[in-house]
């Protein structure tokens, strides 16, 4: 399976777009950390940033290149290969590229700034979102065989992720504010990666006094290692799951 | 089956396709494909476009999977399988690489690929006559459609495979490319391959094919040899050839029709 995927990392990396990705998550970095003396406030308007940008460049790069590949996939398709390897090399070699970007941009300067354990959960954290977008991003690219479709789909799951999901379990919180929605929250932070990033990284901060009772349970849940792993495991759950079902789609697809 | 004359059919098939059916959607696009295929043909797939040609291609290779029917290669139903492909050399419409890649990388990765089935030496003998070593360091995006063409019909050559399968190999090369290309795949028929060529340039198959397989709403309207289309007909010119059968068989149906009427 490497044998292709080497070739698929060294083209992506040689990628305007990934280089220019790099370049802005480092220039953002070094000035949020550059700027601001207390550190703290810098990871957070840093983690501000990369629940946005992350997953959108995450998942509209991936499903441009997926069908810019699409011919390479059909010549690929036409060796000794099964589709599996075909397509978890294709899906290796843009989430390596890609999480190489990140690590450059945001994982040297946090380190060099902030080399703690809070730096750190955020480093997983971004890396973890990025290798979830780029699944989702391959699961919407095996949907539909249309490029116009394909990224409007991308975007959707973008914009729901970002932006309507958190809507939407406000409207949840507003409308059943009578009750006691602790546990509920919970449960709905896992069924958004974006969100379970962020708090894994906010619950590393001293500030879940400003969130009220919630934020006293989920700072409960969360700053335990126990809730980090589950955390972390959830968000494995979210990088795992879309490739998967994308696998076997693609493994039945006609090219 | 008046029409199927003429192919050996002695000779072992190297490919065969039984009665198989595809459909996207509502548009059924093969019907009941049965062909066999021997070694040491030149097979020229024509037809009108939309007519399957693609799709059939596509089935071989196993990149289509058929809703129903089989297919053999070397005696060996495909289904499921993706090793047999190692006796297959393919050569796409349109060739469009990683862009980043340079072209020594694409054969390097190709090679990685194939070479535990490709024991025997290298076909170089397009990456000779078209010169590609010499642009060996350049990147794949900033080849011309030619020359891209140039580097997907060496590919297609490099690992000596017993099958061939050329989809409009000749549309965009060059006069002279085009005659070396031309010249590789008479001497790989004379090493007793089987090689498929879709193309509408009929002049082309005339030099080339040994027989035609002719597709048209996904049926196989005739699979004859040419010679043997040449003498039923007539005429010299396989183009010729063609279009007088597919005259006939076009007054012919409607002449089925206006009696079912």
């Amino acid at each position: 399976m490497n044998k292709v995927t080497k070739y698929v990392l060294y083209d992506i990396i040689r990628n305007r777009f990934v280089m220019g990705y790099t370049l802005l998550l480092a220039a953002v970095s070094f000035s949020f950390f550059g700027f601001d003396p207390d550190p703290n406030k810098g990871l957070l308007s840093l983690l501000n940033i990369i629940l946005m940008v992350v997953p959108l460049v995450s998942i509209i790069f991936s499903t441009i290149h997926f069908y810019n590949s699409y011919e390479f996939i059909e010549l690929l398709s036409a060796q000794p290969l099964s589709r599996k390897s075909i397509f978890l090399s294709e899906y290796i070699g843009v989430a390596a590229s890609l999480s190489l970007a990140f690590l450059v941009g945001v994982g040297i300067p946090t380190m060099l700034f902030e080399g703690t354990e809070r730096g750190i959960v955020l480093i997983i954290s971004g890396l973890l979102l990025t290798l979830s977008f780029v699944s989702l991003a391959f699961l919407a690219a095996v949907i539909t065989r249309d490029k116009a479709k394909g990224m409007g789909l991308a975007l959707v799951i973008w914009f729901y992720f970002a932006l309507v999901y958190d809507g939407l379990v406000l409207g949840i919180l507003f409308s059943f504010s009578d009750y006691p929605l602790e546990k509920v929250m919970l449960f709905l932070t896992a069924l958004n990666p974006t969100d379970l990033a962020r708090i894994m990284v906010l619950m590393k901060m001293d500030i879940s006094a400003l969130m009220g009772f919630t934020g006293a349970v989920f700072q409960d849940f969360f700053s335990t290692n126990y809730g980090l792993i589950i955390a972390l495991s959830v968000l494995m759950v979210w990088v795992v799951w879309p490739v998967a079902l994308a696998t076997r789609i693609f493994n039945k697809k006609d090219l | 089956m008046h029409y199927f004359k003429n192919i050996p059919q002695a000779l072992p098939p190297m490919i065969r396709a039984e009665n198989i059916n595809k459909s996207f959607g509502k548009l059924q696009v093969l019907r009941n494909v049965s062909v066999n295929l021997p070694q040491g043909r030149v097979v020229a797939v024509i037809g009108p476009n939309g007519s399957g040609k693609t799709t059939f291609i596509k089935t071989l290779l196993g990149m289509v999977v058929p809703d129903s029917g089989t297919i053999y290669v070397e005696g060996r139903s495909i289904a499921n399988r993706h090793d047999y492909r190692a006796q297959i050399g393919y050569m796409p419409q349109i060739g469009r690489y990683p862009t980043h890649l340079k072209i020594k990388q694409l054969f390097d990765m190709m090679t990685d690929l194939r070479k535990e089935n490709a024991p025997k030496s290298l076909d170089e003998d397009l990456v000779v006559a078209f010169h590609l070593r010499d642009m060996f360091e350049k990147p794949l995006g900033t080849l011309s459609g030619g020359t891209k063409q140039k580097v997907s019909a060496a590919l297609a050559f490099l690992f000596n495979p017993p099958i061939l399968i050329l989809d409009e190999p000749t549309a965009g090369l060059d006069p002279l490319s085009s005659e070396l290309l031309k010249e590789k795949i008479q001497r790989e028929h004379d090493n007793g391959k089987l090689i498929l060529i879709t193309s509408h340039v009929m002049s082309d198959l005339d030099e080339l094919a040994t027989d035609v397989l002719y597709l048209q709403d996904g049926s196989v309207q005739f699979y004859s040899s040419v010679d043997n289309l040449k003498l039923e007909t007539g005429e010299q010119k396989l183009g010729r050839a063609i279009a007088q059968i597919m005259s006939k068989t076009a007054v012919s149906s409607k002449r089925a029709e206006a009696i079912k009427i």
